[in-house]
């Protein structure tokens, strides 16, 4: 029988990673910076918290402090990401490098990145576990509120989830208002519309672009970071992963670049993701089939709204284009 | 403000370069190369406590160390070279094809497919052509199903073709677990082992020196069909100004869908060398993201042959290189990609430097 109650909390933990990296994706976009080393910076972020968790976690023998076992890795996280923001940024904005092509390269170096160290950290630091599982400090990650077992079915759909879900939808809020409704957002998303026209209206666009892109990726490394630790149970194995730092790409896409429509479209991703562990009698191939529905959806998305030309569900103008001041 | 406040220039200046010579650029790239390979050999360095010297050595080793090594290497040159030439002609036309694992991994499928239910009902020749047809059609109509929505509608095409890799490597996964010999293994296995219906002939004993031929023949012909035919000029035109081009009577939508018809059938080639030519069977990664690190090798090529040449030579050397050095040291195979990722950061970087002077406030003179 399909259960509601089982499913929604696993398309919840299913979606919050692409949650984290469509908001980060978002607020890149939004100042016309198309980043597709959003991939390459989710792994990072994770390998980053990975490798942090588990030197805190070997010097003091498992035996954890639950306030420094999320903050070291967290901080560790936001760390690697901002620094593949920086590269990112610097690339493109200051050299004016094509935003593609730095993309694809930043997605090429994290995954191999990631990969490289999730399979060689035994390896380098000569410590005897067989694998990297940090089981500790997932605990920690994955504390729920005490309460939520009584509260039934409500306590477990919205109540079951560690801390980081709820930081992953109070960011996407956030986010949503601050483009929307302040200044900050109004002078971001002009420049992600026409740099010279915010240039003449004074706007710093490299400050504004920097800024922009360095926080997307520190975002969307916390979607990496709550894959291993909360849905993985601190456990890395290469690839785990996936594609779903594409995914959150096609997730911006799908909500046209709103983050509050995110929030609902990640866990309708991840919804899609697991659908078939939740049909009767669909066969190994057929899940494959599923899993293709994401980018079924968002190619339509894409079309329609190509068709239709309504102005405020277009991607931003400038988006992809590098800004020159002294080009006219 | 006050009006008699002296205003500073600002502190460092910049400018376009209106001629670049070809000395000049060349020497910057050079030097971002060996900037480049000495950070790598310092990461090496750190992580593997190995003298540089000997690191290259053995990188050197890895990649052209025994004949069967030395083909291996100009097996997956080629073959990324081949995808850097399918993705040229888009990019001249500023048509960001970012899908070329997809077209890639659908030429591969339909060789598959060609193998597995024709193997033994054609002859070994009629089998070998209907693959090859088969598979430039399937990458070609990859292709251009974005091409058409952005003639007509104007689509993103950058975003459009990046999704549809994903839709082509789903659709893959769904095959192989259809195909999968013996079942439940996740694997299809070689394809026709026993009788080698559909697998690319051998010249002598060796089984990838077809691939060469056939890929160096295409690079020449899309060298020629680019630079002196009427396609390649409308291409270009097309590239510089949409405006332009329909000022003067080319049919942009046509060219679009026609360009993108050739990029594509040429990435089913590559997917149809890979499968009938070197791995005889199919796997999700066949393509090895080679779909995206051509699009890097094409980019950073500038439409340049050698150079083109030359950049997929470093990158699959690296690779190999960074395997051997990886499993001499237990270590992960992926050093491969971020030694590579840091070369492509760094050439990448260079073209700045090429494309625009920097002056300082000082003396107003050029730093680089």
């Amino acid at each position: 029988m399909f259960s509601l109650v089982a499913f929604i909390p696993r398309a919840i933990l299913q979606g919050m990673p692409l949650l984290f990296g469509c908001t980060g994706e978002t607020i890149s976009e939004k100042v016309g910076s198309l980043n597709l080393g959003i991939p390459g910076v989710m792994y990072v972020g994770a390998i980053c918290g990975v490798i942090g968790s588990f030197l805190y976690e070997q010097s003091c023998g498992g035996d954890v402090v639950p306030i420094v076992a999320i903050l070291i890795p967290f901080l560790a996280c936001l760390a690697g990401a901002l620094l593949m923001g920086l590269l990112f940024a610097f690339l493109t904005v200051t050299l004016r490098a094509n935003q593609n092509v730095v993309g694809l390269a930043m997605t090429t170096f994290g995954v191999g990145f990631g990969n490289f160290f999730g399979g060689s950290l035994m390896k380098l630091t000569g410590s005897a576990v067989p694998s990297i599982a940090l089981s500790a400090t997932s605990k920690c990650f994955r504390k729920a509120l005490p309460f939520a077992d009584d509260c039934g079915a409500f306590g477990k759909i919205f109540l079951s989830y560690g801390f980081m879900t709820y930081l992953a939808v109070a960011i996407a809020v956030v986010t949503a208002l601050v483009l929307t409704k302040t200044r900050i957002g109004l002078q971001l998303r002009a420049i992600g519309e026409n740099p010279a026209t915010a240039d003449a209206a004074g706007i710093d666009v490299t400050k504004y672009k920097y800024f922009a892109i360095c926080i997307g990726c520190m975002i969307a490394g916390l979607g990496g970071l709550f894959y291993v630790m909360d849905y993985a149970n601190g456990v890395w194995s290469n690839d785990a992963f996936g594609d779903r730092g594409w995914l959150a790409i096609a997730l911006v896409i799908f909500t046209l670049w709103k983050p509050n429509i995110a929030i609902f479209g990640s866990i309708l991703f991840g919804g899609l993701y697991i659908l078939n562990l939740f049909i009767p009698g669909a066969s190994m191939a057929t899940k494959e089939l599923y899993k293709m529905l994401p980018y079924l959806v968002t190619i339509i998305v894409l079309v329609i709204t190509s068709m239709r030309r309504k102005r405020e569900h277009q991607p931003p103008e400038a988006l992809g284009l590098p800004y020159f001041r002294e080009d006219r | 403000m006050k009006e008699n406040k002296v205003r500073k220039e600002p502190l460092i200046k910049l400018s376009r370069r209106e001629d670049i010579d070809r000395k000049h650029s060349w020497t910057y790239r050079a030097l971002a190369i060996v900037a480049a390979l000495i950070l790598d050999a310092i990461i090496i360095m750190v992580t593997v406590h190995m003298n540089p010297l000997d690191i290259y050595e053995t990188m050197f080793m890895g990649a052209f160390g025994t004949s069967r090594k030395v083909w291996i290497t100009l097996k997956d040159l080629s073959l990324l070279l081949l995808i850097s030439i399918a993705l040229t002609p888009a990019y001249k036309m500023k048509f960001w094809n970012l899908g070329g694992e997809g077209q890639v991994l659908m030429g591969a499928w339909a060789t598959a497919f060609c193998m597995l239910y024709l193997g033994d009902k054609l002859p070994h020749g009629v089998l070998l052509l209907v693959m090859f047809l088969a598979a430039i059609v399937v990458g070609a109509i990859w292709a251009m199903i974005p091409a058409v929505f952005k003639a007509k509608w104007g689509t993103n095409e950058t975003l459009f073709t990046l999704m549809m890799n994903y839709v082509a490597i789903q659709l893959i996964a769904y095959f192989v677990i259809k195909w999968e010999v013996p079942k439940g293994s996740g694997h299809v296995g070689i394809i026709n082992q026993s009788t080698q219906a559909g697998w690319l002939p051998y010249i002598g004993t060796n089984s990838y020196a077809l691939i060469v031929i056939l890929v160096a023949i295409v690079t020449v012909g899309m060298y020629v069909y680019l630079k002196y035919s009427k396609h390649g000029y409308e291409i270009s035109v097309v590239g510089e100004s949409q405006r332009t081009a329909t000022y003067v009577g080319i049919s942009v939508d046509k060219v679009i869908i026609r360009t993108l018809f050739l990029s594509g059938a040429i990435c089913g080639f590559a997917g149809w060398l890979m499968v009938s030519g070197s791995g005889h069977t199919i796997t999700t990664s066949i393509a090895g993201g080679m779909g995206f690190t051509g699009i890097m090798v094409s980019w950073l090529a500038q439409f340049n042959v050698i150079v083109m040449i030359l950049c997929s030579l470093l990158i699959v050397f690296m690779g190999h290189g960074a395997s051997e050095i990886a499993t001499s040291f237990g270590l992960n195979e992926a050093f491969g990609d971020i030694l590579t990722g840091i070369i492509i950061f760094f050439i990448i970087g260079v073209e700045f430097f090429i494309h625009y002077k920097v002056h300082t406030r000082k003396s107003g003179k050029e730093v680089a």
